[in-house]
């Protein structure tokens, strides 16, 4: 069986499509390869999609824990604190725990207990509180100037948050922003490791991973593949975001730009 | 105190005549009653443990009990972490492979199918197995959904919650459940005999310490102490020798 | 534990529990408390150095080390720490195995690997298999702390890097024109100073570190996940004198409770610390308490 017929029956196995059960016997490595990289789709969809729709409710927990009115603040600072004072596995568990109860309460939740929706919700707040408390940093750094000179000019409510407050919290937040982001696709491999059930075998990289290193018997093969692909997901994740840090910083003289440091500000 | 300070599950065992030989150190996993599991005082206990010892003096071994995480304990034997496994291995030709057993120590095991209710679907509804076990690969064989948790104990729950139509594992790891379940759990479908026996695992380079084994082995099956082990742990309907 | 607990059968309520948390088990799983606590506390500074020794070797003058300490960074970094626990312990003590088979049986004339065996001589085992048992214990406590210094050395390498590159040039300048040599400017002007750059950073790995030691059950040691497993999975009575159902959920919560008290208190602990090293500094953070002041 050639490299390519592997791809065609295994390229998508982590979506069901493709040869239905997972090979047991001849453990290429152009197998586990295959194999591997399918289950990082599981990887790029969960860290993908928590990132984007934690975005914004990152960026109004970060308001709420600088507002004034007391019940926002108490709000959004209990909530980062939850979620990022434990590990996520915890929450994972809890959270796997609460959405099958809420099954027996009505139909409605029945999606929740499978980890395409169950396991995003959960990283999905965890980024937000994650990202909040970085955005929350950036926006007690804002320059006094900038903001008295948006005054000046007569901008108030959402003009002023829109046009003068928002982007200069991203461009402060945006390195550390980056690494949340690389910590948050890593976080994806704990979905199917300790959190939610696999279902007819599509799981993640790392299920993929472990399904090999226990049919092989041999860790050092399908585990350091496993780490080849992240690093090359970094990789193309610090280019992405270094290409939005670029349009954030360009109205900036160039020396002062900089290159984005990788410096981990607030990392999981 | 230093012991249960570092989390010890070991059971140092010193055999009738002191050897100058080192110890032989014999993994188990612990999570696996009646095979193996940990009592109430923290210690290793089972099936597997009294056997062992049993083994141990009859070889006049000198023997220490590790715990292991299910995962790794073949890749931590061959690494030779430890040098025997006894963790309810059933003996398999993908692991025979990779390291040698003994004659089996317990008779081919049956797995089977727990569920809530007498017309749950096993055949094609949904069922959960403990990932990366024979069971698992079963499953995923035939037409039900397979549903896979990291340990025993969330496979079980699943099916209590309604998550999951049945459970298949062990017979001998669900009889226990079932029969606290005070009649709420039922047995369905017909035993599937999966895999062969339970053995230990050893080194494939180890064969004196596996030829030791295998001879106190026959000496259990010849004057019939395994089989009143057997019956002991296992109850009067198991397969004996 | 108490001399009432002989016959749990007969027991309820608050007996039945306060027998029933004393048990050998429940000792265990304090203690396990306590070893997630020590592992900390001797990962920190361990990571720190090689945290250290990272940072330096990546800003120096030597090509070669240079190239060194960069990739350490970026592998490590770019890798989910749970890939390296899954393999690394392994890796670990093969590598220091096969060093000491190289090191004390010159004379062995079979393969280290004999199919999918690693085999080295009875001398070079780690521990020696005569040992007892708690020696393989602490090895193995040993191995898990560097595996975790190893992983977190290269987040930490990558704040003191970026702290060292925040040292303002002027400092160092000064330095030179003093007549300081290199070694004199980085231990005596950059080291001293770099720490308030580092501080927000390290707190945050220290807050990284504490939620990454539910992973430490993958490395072989019995952390309080584990124990928190095997205590509140369903109990039969046939294996047990305390039966009971799925308690897992309580166990976790007291967890939570753990993780989210530790948190708190780190927290509070860096918030002085920093308040400390902001002290006389030319920061804003510094401009700050001479205002308040």
């Amino acid at each position: 069986m050639s490299c390519w017929e592997v791809i065609a029956d295994y390229g998508l196995r982590s979506l069901g499509i493709g040869e239905r059960l997972l090979p047991r016997d001849d453990f290429t490595l152009c197998k586990q390869v295959v194999l591997i990289g399918s289950g990082m789709i599981w990887n790029i969809y969960f860290g993908a999609l928590a990132l984007v729709t934690g975005f914004f409710l990152a960026t109004a927990v970060a308001l709420g824990k600088a507002a004034r009115n007391p019940v926002a603040r108490k709000l959004s600072t209990w909530f980062i604190f939850v979620f990022r004072g434990s590990p996520l596995f915890i929450q994972f568990f809890f959270a796997y725990f609460a959405f099958l109860s809420l099954k027996g309460v009505s139909p409605i939740f029945d999606p929740f207990t499978a980890a395409w929706l169950g396991a995003l919700i959960v990283l999905f707040l965890n980024t937000a509180a994650y990202s909040g408390e970085i955005f929350y940093g950036a926006l007690q750094a804002i320059p006094r100037g900038d903001l008295e000179a948006a005054d000046a000019y007569g901008f108030t409510g959402w003009a002023r948050f829109r046009r003068i407050t928002w982007p200069t919290l991203l461009r402060l937040a945006w390195p550390a922003y980056t690494n949340e982001a690389i910590f948050l696709f890593h976080a994806t491999t704990l979905v199917y490791f300790s959190g939610f059930p696999a279902w007819r075998q599509k799981g993640d990289a790392l299920y993929y991973a472990n399904y090999f290193a226990d049919k092989t018997f041999n860790p050092f093969v399908p585990y350091p593949i496993l780490a080849g692909y992240f690093i090359l997901l970094t990789l193309v994740i610090i280019g992405i975001f270094g290409l939005v840090n670029r349009r954030l910083n360009r109205h900036l003289p160039q020396a002062a730009r900089g290159k984005i440091r990788f410096r981990p500000n607030l990392l999981r | 105190m230093k012991k249960i300070l570092l989390g010890t599950a070991a059971l140092a065992l010193t055999a009738g005549v002191a050897m100058a030989q080192d110890t032989v150190r014999m993994g188990t996993e612990g999570a696996y009653p009646p095979y193996n599991f940990i009592d109430d005082n923290g210690d290793v206990a089972g099936f597997e443990i009294v056997l062992g010892n049993e083994l141990c003096a009859r070889a006049e071994l000198t023997c220490e009990w590790v715990t292991n995480d299910w995962d790794s304990i073949i890749p931590n034997l061959v690494s030779s972490n430890y040098d025997t496994i006894m963790a309810g291995m059933s003996i398999t030709d993908e692991r025979d492979e990779v390291i040698d057993f003994t004659q089996d120590y317990y008779p081919p095991t049956e797995s089977a199918y727990v569920a809530m209710s007498e017309e749950a679907d096993f055949e094609s509804g949904v069922v959960a197995a403990q990932a990366s076990t024979i069971q698992a690969a079963h499953v995923a064989e035939g037409d039900a959904a397979l549903i896979e948790f990291a340990t025993p104990e969330e496979t079980v729950s699943a099916m209590r919650s309604g998550e999951a139509d049945a459970v298949f594992a062990d017979y001998d790891y669900l009889k226990p459940i079932v029969d606290a379940s005070g009649g709420e759990l039922m047995f369905v479908g017909d035993p599937v005999p999966l895999g062969g026996g339970i053995g230990m695992g050893l080194r494939e380079s180890d064969t004196e310490l596996k030829e030791k084994f295998d001879a106190a082995i026959t000496s259990m099956k010849e004057d019939g102490s395994l089989n009143e082990l057997l019956v002991e742990w296992f109850g009067e309907e198991i397969g004996q020798y | 534990m108490f001399s009432y607990c002989a016959d749990p059968e007969t027991l309820d309520g608050l007996t039945w529990l306060s027998c029933y948390l004393t048990t050998g088990k429940h000792m265990a799983f304090y203690g396990a408390f306590g070893t997630v606590l020590l592992l900390l506390a001797i990962t920190a500074p361990t990571a720190l150095a090689f945290g250290f020794g990272g940072a330096s070797a990546a800003r120096s003058s030597l090509a070669p080390l240079r190239w060194v300490g960069k990739a350490y960074i970026s592998i490590v970094r770019g890798v989910p720490d749970i890939a390296f626990f899954l393999f690394f312990v392994i890796a670990l003590d093969q590598g220091f195995e096969w060093l000491r088979h190289q090191a004390l049986c010159p004379g062995w004339d079979q393969p280290v690997r004999q199919g999918n065996d690693f085999v080295v001589c009875q001398a070079a085992k780690l521990p020696l298999s005569s040992a007892p048992q708690w020696i393989h214990e602490v090895y193995g406590f040993f191995l898990a702390v560097l595996t975790f210094a190893i992983v977190f050395g290269a987040f930490a390498a990558n704040v003191l890097y970026g702290a060292m590159r925040a040292v303002p040039r002027a400092q160092l300048e000064t330095a030179e024109a003093y007549g300081m040599s290199q070694r004199q400017c980085f231990w005596r002007i950059l080291v001293p100073q770099m720490w308030v750059y580092a501080l927000p950073g390290l707190s945050n790995l220290w807050m990284v570190l504490i939620k990454a030691t539910p992973l430490l059950f993958l490395l072989g040691v019995e952390d309080i996940v584990y124990w928190a497993r095997e205590l509140g999975g369903t109990k039969t009575p046939q294996f047990t004198d305390y039966p009971h159902g799925d308690w897992r959920m309580w166990y976790f919560l007291a967890l939570l409770v753990f993780y989210l008290a530790f948190t708190r208190v780190s927290e509070l602990v860096l918030e002085r610390i920093m308040a400390r090293l902001n002290h006389g500094q030319a920061t804003s953070g510094g401009d700050a308490q001479r205002t308040t002041a």
